[in-house]
């Protein structure tokens, strides 16, 4: 049971962006996937979301094919993506945001809403509370009830960490979750991400900063110009020549 | 005097529904509608013609909800596959497509003519103003139920949804949510609200000519909720309130300002307004009850 990239291609014109992709993540394991800027990975995760549809190839999750589901349909699956520029909902509190999040509610039809209010409001104070214990786990108690547009820009990656969590997920596609962010708060970033792991929350993380990366993820897949390079633990990784070549351009 | 302000609070009232449906369209799920004049005229239409045919307007203004709303579907399939700015666009399209099928049908509408001799609401009641009083009160009444139906969906978890989709659709998606069924029940309740603010007005001017139904009302609607404060139910009642007294108290300028015939007074009334839009969007871009963030 895992998630299962099998032979994606994507191209853009004459541009391929994706050549024959393929990478799987187990359940419940943190996954890396660096790469140079351009490497094709933040167009492997659109793929793999359902936002944009591939050439080529097959995705599946837990078992189970994705190719005829929309991006909506593959979170409700358990994979919950992030996004490399934060989302969030900027005029909604962090709560808000969260609260939004959160699958099945009867408030979110009008029917529900205009004749089961009790129900939506019990349901309310549920998830209220939910939503409490995830900001308290993210350190986000201060901003809580600000509008998340007002956030810094690591405070809004946390938010969307917030929000995947709200959504069930079996496994989080991160994209960048440090890019931007104060180094203080990477340690913390990192932090949450390992205790979610060690609850059962599978990560694929995509990450430009090979030092972060490798600090995080015990495996690490390696992507260059549109194909992955290489995969393994870290050490045996970085010491690819291959890779030193993608990175710094053959000049070690 | 109290005939007249009576009028100008019949029409502010009707202006007000136009305007809970369009905040509930644009300023909390962020669709651009540009053409709400349209479920305007379908629902002013179809309630002046099925009371022509011996209906209770009980009836026929329920009936104007209805047809407006059922029109409104077929716009939300479609504004689902397009981009913001072309959506703005097909709406806009869909008004005067409705104006020019009003005009041209003429078994049904009677064309340019237009349909004299609309029932009020109220007939038995002598004219005069306890006529317009009683209009009046059951205009309010229906604008007070859409206001606290908007209150509550603001504050519930549609709410929450749709305010989601304004401020980020793809990222909604992200976490398992469609907006398209959200996108379509929220374009069918504001038109329905537009199609019973039509019935009032065909039933309170009891003679409607496609003319009436131009885009200029749908962008009043707009200048109303942005200078009020898009995306707040507040601001559309002050919105339109304001909007309201300026375009009617700028009649009686005119006996002030001298030198400025009527029809002078009627483009510079546009000018001003127009003119208060661009300040609006300048230095006060989240309206008089906005304040962007807080409800």
């Amino acid at each position: 049971m895992s998630l299962q990239v099998t032979n994606i291609s994507k191209a853009f014109g004459g541009f391929k962006a994706l050549s024959g992709v393929s990478l799987e993540v187990p359940m419940g394991a943190l996954v890396g996937l660096i790469g140079p800027n351009g490497a094709g990975k933040s167009t492997l995760f659109s793929v793999i979301s359902g936002f944009m549809p591939p050439d080529e190839g097959a995705i599946g999750f837990d078992g189970r094919s994705l190719d005829g589901l929309n991006p909506a349909g593959r979170a409700r699956t358990g994979l919950v993506r992030t996004f490399q520029v934060p989302r969030e909902f900027a005029h909604l509190t962090v709560r808000e945001n969260m609260m939004a999040a959160a699958p099945g509610q009867t408030g979110e039809s009008l029917v529900g809403l205009f004749f089961r209010p009790g129900k939506v409001r019990e349901e309310e104070e549920r998830l209220a509370e939910a939503v409490s214990e995830v900001i308290r786990f993210l350190r986000l108690e201060r901003v809580a009830d600000e509008p998340a547009g007002k956030l810094s820009g690591g405070q809004k990656k946390l938010v969307e960490l917030g929000r995947a969590l709200l959504v069930e997920p079996r496994l989080i596609l991160l994209d960048e979750p440090f890019a931007g962010v104060n180094p203080v708060l990477i340690g913390e970033i990192m932090e949450r991400i390992r205790e979610l792991n060690g609850r059962g929350i599978g990560f694929l993380v995509i990450e430009h900063d090979l030092e972060a990366l490798t600090r995080l993820a015990p495996q690490l897949y390696v992507m260059d110009q549109g194909r992955i390079l290489t995969m393994g633990a870290p050490d045996a990784v970085l010491a690819d020549a291959r890779v030193r070549e993608a990175y710094l351009g053959g000049a070690v | 005097m109290d005939a007249y302000l009576a009028a100008i609070a019949i029409i502010a009232l009707i202006y007000m529904l136009l305007s809970l449906g369009l905040t509930l369209q644009y300023g909390l799920t962020g669709l651009i509608n540009f053409g709400h004049v349209g479920f305007f005229a379908i629902g002013a239409y179809t309630s002046a013609l099925l009371s022509l045919q011996g209906l209770p307007l009980a009836l026929t203004i329920p009936a104007a909800a209805v047809t407006a709303g059922l029109a409104a579907w077929p716009i939300g399939l479609i504004s689902l596959r397009l981009r913001d700015d072309y959506f703005a666009i097909v709406t806009l399209g869909f008004s005067e497509t409705v104006r020019l099928v009003i005009t041209s049908e003429k078994w049904l509408t009677n064309g340019v003519q237009g349909i004299p001799g609309i029932p009020r609401l109220f007939e038995t009641i002598s004219v005069g103003i306890g006529a317009q009083l009683a209009v009046m009160g059951v205009i309010l009444a229906v604008t007070l139920v859409a206001i606290y139906a908007m209150r509550r969906i603001v504050a519930s978890p549609f709410g929450r949804v749709i305010e989601a989709i304004r401020d980020n659709e793809e990222a909604l998606q992200a976490l398992g949510k469609d907006p398209a069924g959200f996108k379509i029940q929220v374009l069918i309740l504001g038109s329905a609200l537009a199609g019973i603010a039509g019935a009032f007005y065909a039933h309170y001017i009891t003679y409607i000519v496609p003319d009436q139904f131009i885009p200029l009302v749908t962008f009043y609607v707009w200048m109303a909720i942005i200078i009020g404060g898009v995306g707040r139910v507040s601001g559309a009642i002050v919105g339109t309130g304001l909007l309201m007294l300026f375009l009617e108290g700028s009649r009686f300028l005119r006996d002030i300002v001298p030198g400025v015939s009527e029809v002078e007074m009627a483009s510079l009334r546009i000018g001003v307004v127009g003119l208060l839009l661009v300040l609006f969007t300048i230095y006060r871009p989240q309206g008089l009850m906005g304040d962007f963030t807080k409800r």
